[in-house]
């Protein structure tokens, strides 16, 4: 965001009108999560008799409280942490290495392959999915973090990121270290990985979000209660709003589920910004 | 000098080598087998029998995933425009850095980070009838509100409101990244004849990012075509399979009735459709290097 931008002409771009009308919006795109903090504030007996009554007076934070008591609730937290950390430090690990070669190292078939790995990108999630799900049948992979791990570390993304990262760093970093007759490995390790931690924040936390929040492959994978991930159960404990444990129950449940997202969103929002944008246009 | 560095040699090789062994193993191979078992009649024991194409004739055949087909359709032509239109009006609106239009952007793209079952969560809090906050507001007013996640019309519009409530953070910010790059003399030239701010839009922003606007919109269309998991948790595909997309027939018929087979032909169809729109995106991304180089 450059200062120039201020200097234009009001040219329909940031005029007050406008800016009011996306107020409004922004209003009215709360509301609905204004509503879900107030259920989760509420007692459930008393939602039970209506759910006006989340405009007034008693609150409480009972059913947060509950939460604790609720031990499937950490359990499915603990495993999304799991899950989520694992496929990010494969991902990370994964695709720094072949950024580099593919940046800075030449091997027989390097434009061969990177073409065939960014055809990757165009693959979606559910042209292999069912291939996928009898592969790790067929090595007893489902119910377990490794397995829960495993797909997301396939990405080609990360590998482009990775990639593009690499080629920014000037070439002439390299070739001091190169006099001192360093190894691909060495120069590697020592002198261009730690040029690029901001890259890493940004494809970490992506790949840490995507894990988090992903939903498909959990949903036929992790088919035991205590292996789901905290986006799977929640999705479970909804339902049946009937005989689910309450209006107020549930809506603290996803208030406490989306609050680590949210939190990492608030502190690292640039990283994420960039990330997000990168990954879509490629 | 390291002659490594210059010269190709297969060690350099390794540092693929891991990538590259997860790349083909999870998603190389599977997209082959994927296509092996579309061409087999395979239930989830059995190794199965070669039927040439009759699981593509099977699902052409079968009127539930014609309609599936047809809802992701139309679910694609109504929220990819809202999704434009709306993320280029907030675009347009919050191009200035000020403290309120940042705060603004970040509000509008938060919704992005949140998991499908959060989102569908807030939703079904907002539409279920009697207790929902739609319901509690139209009681105000003395309206009887629809009962709009089991009406057919209504359910599958309901799970487009969520999903654009969900995905509008992306357009936004990337016609704003786009809104950037338009130079400043553009701008200038029409500030000293005059023209009036209509005139500037669309003589002179809009024609600047229609390139932008283009990939927005596919990369909306890819996106959306894999509508899966607001529909299936808000209204499971109801009422009568109204709002079923073609994910959940997918879904459906390979983990719930696993019918293998079937199902791994019908995800060759989607693949075929979403590998056109992602040509269609590489080849108007390319052209747009061209031009800024």
């Amino acid at each position: 965001m450059t200062d120039q931008t201020t200097y234009r002409p009001e040219a329909l771009t940031g005029n007050r009108t406008l800016l009011a009308i996306a107020i409004i919006l922004s209003i009215v795109m709360m509301a609905p999560v204004a509503w879900l903090v107030g259920l989760s504030i509420k007692d459930n007996k008393e939602l039970m008799l209506g759910t006006e009554s989340v405009f007034e007076l008693p609150y409480t934070l009972v059913n947060y409280v509950n939460i604790i008591y609720s031990s499937q609730a950490f359990g499915w937290f603990f495993n999304s942490l799991v899950v989520a950390i694992g496929q990010t430090t494969g991902v990370l690990v994964l695709a720094s290495l072949a950024g580099y070669a593919f940046a800075r190292l030449e091997f027989p078939f390097r434009r061969t392959i990177f073409v065939i790995v960014l055809f990757g990108l165009a693959v979606p999630e559910q042209a292999v999915i069912i291939a996928r799900h009898q592969m790790f049948n067929w090595f007893g992979l489902h119910n377990s973090y490794i397995g829960l791990m495993l797909p997301g570390m396939s990405s080609a993304f990360g590998v482009f990121l990775m990639t593009q990262f690499f080629k920014a760093i000037p070439k002439e970093i390299d070739e001091a270290a190169l006099l001192d007759n360093a190894s691909p490995l060495r120069i590697f390790w020592k002198v261009l990985l730690p040029l690029t931690l901001p890259a890493q924040a940004t494809l970490g936390i992506f790949t840490f979000l995507h894990a988090w929040n992903d939903y498909w492959w959990p949903l036929i994978s992790a088919t035991k209660k205590e292996m789901f991930t905290l986006t799977i159960g929640i999705a479970s404990s909804q339902t049946n709003f009937a005989q689910s444990e309450g209006l107020g129950f549930l809506s603290a449940q996803a208030v406490f589920a989306s609050l680590p997202v949210l939190i990492v969103y608030v502190i690292f929002q640039r990283h994420i910004v960039t990330a997000v944008s990168g990954g879509a246009v490629k | 000098m390291a002659e490594s560095y210059r010269r190709s040699q297969w060690s350099n090789g390794l540092f693929i080598l891991p990538y590259l062994s997860v790349f083909a193993v999870l998603l190389v191979f599977p997209l082959f087998w994927g296509a092996w078992l579309s061409l087999h009649k395979v239930d989830l024991f059995g190794p199965g029998r070669f039927v040439g194409l009759g699981n593509y004739t099977r699902v052409l055949a079968d009127p539930v995933f014609l309609q599936a087909l047809r809802n992701s359709i139309i679910f694609v032509l109504v929220s990819v425009p809202a999704l434009v239109i709306l993320g280029l009006f907030l675009a347009l609106a919050l191009n200035k850095t000020t403290r309120t239009t940042s705060f603004l952007r970040g509000l509008f793209f938060s919704s992005s980070v949140l998991s499908v079952t959060i989102v569908t969560l807030i939703w079904r809090f907002v539409f279920i009838p009697g207790d929902g906050l739609l319901a509690v507001i139209s009681e105000q007013f003395g309206i009887q509100p629809v009962n709009f996640l089991s009406t057919s019309g209504w359910s599958l519009f309901s799970v487009g409101v969520a999903t654009v409530w969900w995905c509008l953070g992306l357009p936004m910010m990337l016609f704003l990244a786009a809104l950037q790059q338009i130079p400043n003399d553009l701008y200038e030239a029409a500030a000293l004849d005059n023209a009036s701010p209509w005139r500037v839009l669309t003589r002179v922003t809009l024609p600047s990012i229609a390139r932008t606007i283009m990939l927005v919109t596919i990369i909306q269309i890819v996106m959306q075509f894999q509508l899966f998991g607001q529909a299936q948790i808000m209204t499971n595909g109801g009422p009568n399979g109204t709002s079923r997309p073609l994910v959940m027939y997918i879904y459906e018929v390979g983990f719930v009735r696993w019918d293998v087979g079937k199902a791994a032909a019908a995800s060759e169809f989607l693949f075929l459709i979403i590998l056109v729109a992602a040509m269609a995106q590489y080849v108007i991304s390319s052209r747009k290097s061209e031009v800024s180089e």
